[in-house]
């Protein structure tokens, strides 16, 4: 017999669950949230993710797409994620309606070391489209904030109107999150820092660095360019977690496509700890 | 101690139909286009009686024997993997209907598949995908089907190519484990060894004799003659390290040069896992499939991500190749990835010699002769 996505757990890990779009959110240019359902009531009930995994969208007739999960991750009614149009897969997705259903597995991968984060200070750096993977370790440090330190997002774009989800700092502020953003250049009366995202936390006061995790997500040469900063400012290597892109095909660990030196990005990834894959992230063609 | 009988020639046909009548496809070698490959197989008469197979780099030629051995030869550009790990599988299908896309996982393929002639290197490459599909957090239902119903019927080689280095490898050439039977060739039979309760079982069918201590000392000669002749090595001393900490060295340049990205040495390989999945949909867009085909690292594709390719080069990509098989391997599954059987030596295009490149990094001049030959 063979078997539909209805029913749990999903054994099978190359089925797709059926995904339905409950609604659109625009965020910049070329860059929207869809807000996703299941269609059945018990995968729904059941699905949970922790923040920094991703989930596979899969657009029959056009592929998949590793896309990272945005959403509160104690929040189960809906499922965000935010995607840069960037591919056909993704080109598809811009060009459905709210209601379409599409395919999704997941969730894969490894997650933000959220648990590991208590009683330290927690520095974010992320530019552009990198705040999708990490807003969900946000919502989960302020959901949970008494138990943390003193909690820091250092964001950058390269310029304004290219920095996501400004709806929600006002908000984040409020419950305890210190914002720096920076964009590489100036425009539209923009009146704060210019630079890239390390240099915010070149310049970051420190309360105690031995006890401050980095969570770092943006191109491979930024990670390299915070982790050098955190290391210089005395923030162990070992509290400096990065998350990895690599060609993800199968997010399962069978088909090769994502591997970083020993690392299986999409199974022993996307997020790491710095000092596992510092000596390969400047090596060029990698 | 295992216990071991005597099958005497004329009775293999015996195996084959005991086989058959258990519902089995049996798989064997047989000759094709002038290369011994895998295949599906009735009776003896489709074994390559009387035929060797003589191998170098970049050079694969098969020449009579001058008796009637039917497993007389090495190993061929096939491995088992073919039908463990499909070259083109179906995942899923999706159907659109008026509630929207379903998806669906195929019937399982419950086909029964018997190998016949199993080498040793090819047993240790079985195991390297079994923990690769099977032995992460996620299984893969395609080749965890196909390896549970598979019957194991081992071949100890009793010569070695100029391309064979499984000694260095620790994997052969005598099967130690990972058969149901395994069978040493003799001029009148087979000298036949059990490894499993399965196995036992098809024996106790089979008319089999006891066997001889002339027999036994003659099956043990003709093992021997494989080690005796086997002359390529691969030093696999901290080659992890070795080749982790030697990611800029200016060989992976060299070699780069030369390589042609064909893939060939990733076809052949029993144990290269890499694939794609894509969608095959029909003319009206509503029935589709997920198919799995091959695919490799030396493919310029394999590492295309939207903003750029992580590999733009043939040196990246061999570089990639080596240092996963022979390094990172490690890490990933606790083995090497290699397994010694030489396949990508003799069936690269232009000769490259792993042993050689890793020689050569190591800092062994004396084993290299590929990049004398390319210096202007």
């Amino acid at each position: 017999m063979s078997s539909t996505s209805t029913g749990l757990p999903n054994l099978d890990p190359w089925l797709a669950y059926t995904v339905r779009i409950a609604a659109v959110t625009h965020e910049i240019d070329d860059v929207s949230t869809y807000h996703l359902k299941f269609t059945d009531q018990a995968v729904a009930d059941t699905f949970s993710f922790q923040p920094g995994q991703f989930n596979m969208l899969y657009l029959p007739g056009v592929g998949e797409a590793a896309i990272s999960i945005s959403s509160d991750p104690a929040k189960h009614a809906m499922l965000d994620h935010t995607v840069r149009i960037a591919g056909n897969v993704t080109r598809t997705l811009a060009n459905l309606e709210v209601g379409a259903t599409f395919g999704l597995r997941g969730p894969f991968g490894s997650a933000w070391p959220v648990d590991a984060c208590c009683d330290r200070d927690v520095i974010i750096v992320t530019g552009g489209i990198g705040l999708a993977p990490l807003r969900p370790a946000i919502y989960e440090l302020l959901n949970r904030a008494s138990e943390f330190g003193q909690l820091t997002l250092l964001y950058g774009a390269r310029e304004s109107a290219g920095l996501l989800y400004t709806g929600e700092f006002d908000e984040w502020r409020s419950r305890g999150l210190d914002i720096h953003t920076t964009v590489d250049r100036a425009s539209g009366g923009w009146t704060g820092n210019v630079g890239v995202v390390p240099q915010l936390l070149d310049r970051l006061p420190l309360n105690d660095p031995q006890n401050t995790t980095v969570l770092c997500c943006g191109p491979e040469v930024m990670m390299w360019y915070t982790a050098r900063s955190a290391l210089g400012r005395g923030i162990p290597q070992e509290r400096v977690y990065v998350s990895l892109e690599r060609n993800m095909n199968c997010a399962i660990g069978l088909c090769g496509h994502c591997q970083f030196g020993p690392t299986f990005v999409c199974k022993d990834g996307p997020v790491v700890r710095y000092d596992c894959v510092a000596d390969f992230l400047r090596v060029e063609g990698f | 101690m295992t216990t071991e009988y005597f099958l005497p020639k004329a009775a293999l046909q015996s195996l084959i139909d005991c086989l058959h009548g258990d519902g089995f496809t049996v798989v064997g070698p047989t000759v094709e286009q002038s290369a011994i490959i895998y295949d599906e197989i009735e009776s003896v008469d489709a074994l390559p009686r009387g035929w060797t197979d003589r191998q170098e780099a970049a050079k694969y030629r098969l020449e009579r024997r001058d008796d009637d051995s039917l497993f007389g030869f090495v190993v061929g550009p096939h491995s088992w993997k073919k039908y463990l790990f499909p070259p083109l599988t179906t995942l899923s299908s999706a159907q659109q209907s008026e509630s929207g896309w379903q998806m669906q996982t195929p019937e399982a393929d419950a086909r029964k598949l018997a190998f016949l002639g199993v080498r040793a290197c090819e047993l240790a490459a079985i195991g390297i995908q079994d923990r690769v599909f099977t032995g992460g957090p996620y299984v893969d239902p395609v080749y965890n089907a196909r390896r549970k119903n598979a019957f194991i019927i081992a071949v100890n080689c009793t010569q070695s190519a100029s391309t064979c280095f499984c000694r260095s490898m620790n994997t052969g050439p005598r099967c130690s484990s990972g058969f149901d039977l395994a069978l040493t060739e003799l001029p009148d039979g087979f000298v036949i060894e059990v490894g499993s309760d399965a196995g036992t079982e098809l024996l106790g069918r089979l008319a089999t004799e006891s066997v001889t201590a002339e027999q036994l000392e003659a099956a043990e000669q003709a093992r021997q003659q494989a080690i005796d002749q086997q002359t390529k090595q691969l030093n696999t001393d901290s080659i992890r390290d070795l080749l982790l900490g030697n990611l800029d060295h200016p060989r992976w340049a060299e070699v780069g040069a030369i390589c042609l990205g064909c893939t060939n040495c990733t076809m052949v390989c029993p144990t290269c896992f890499c694939s794609s999945v894509e969608d095959v949909a029909d003319l009206s867009g509503e029935n589709v499939e997920r198919q799995r085909h091959w695919d490799s690292c030396f493919n310029l594709s394999f590492s295309y991500m939207s903003h750029g390719t992580a590999r733009n080069t043939i040196a990246h990509r061999y570089r990639q190749w080596l240092t996963h098989k022979l390094a990172s391997w490690h890490d990933q599954f606790d083995s090497s990835g290699c397994v010694g059987c030489g396949r990508c030596i003799t069936w690269c295009p232009v000769g490259i010699d792993l042993t050689e490149e890793v020689a050569t990094i190591r800092g062994n001049e004396a084993f290299c002769d590929l990049g004398t030959e390319n210096e202007e």
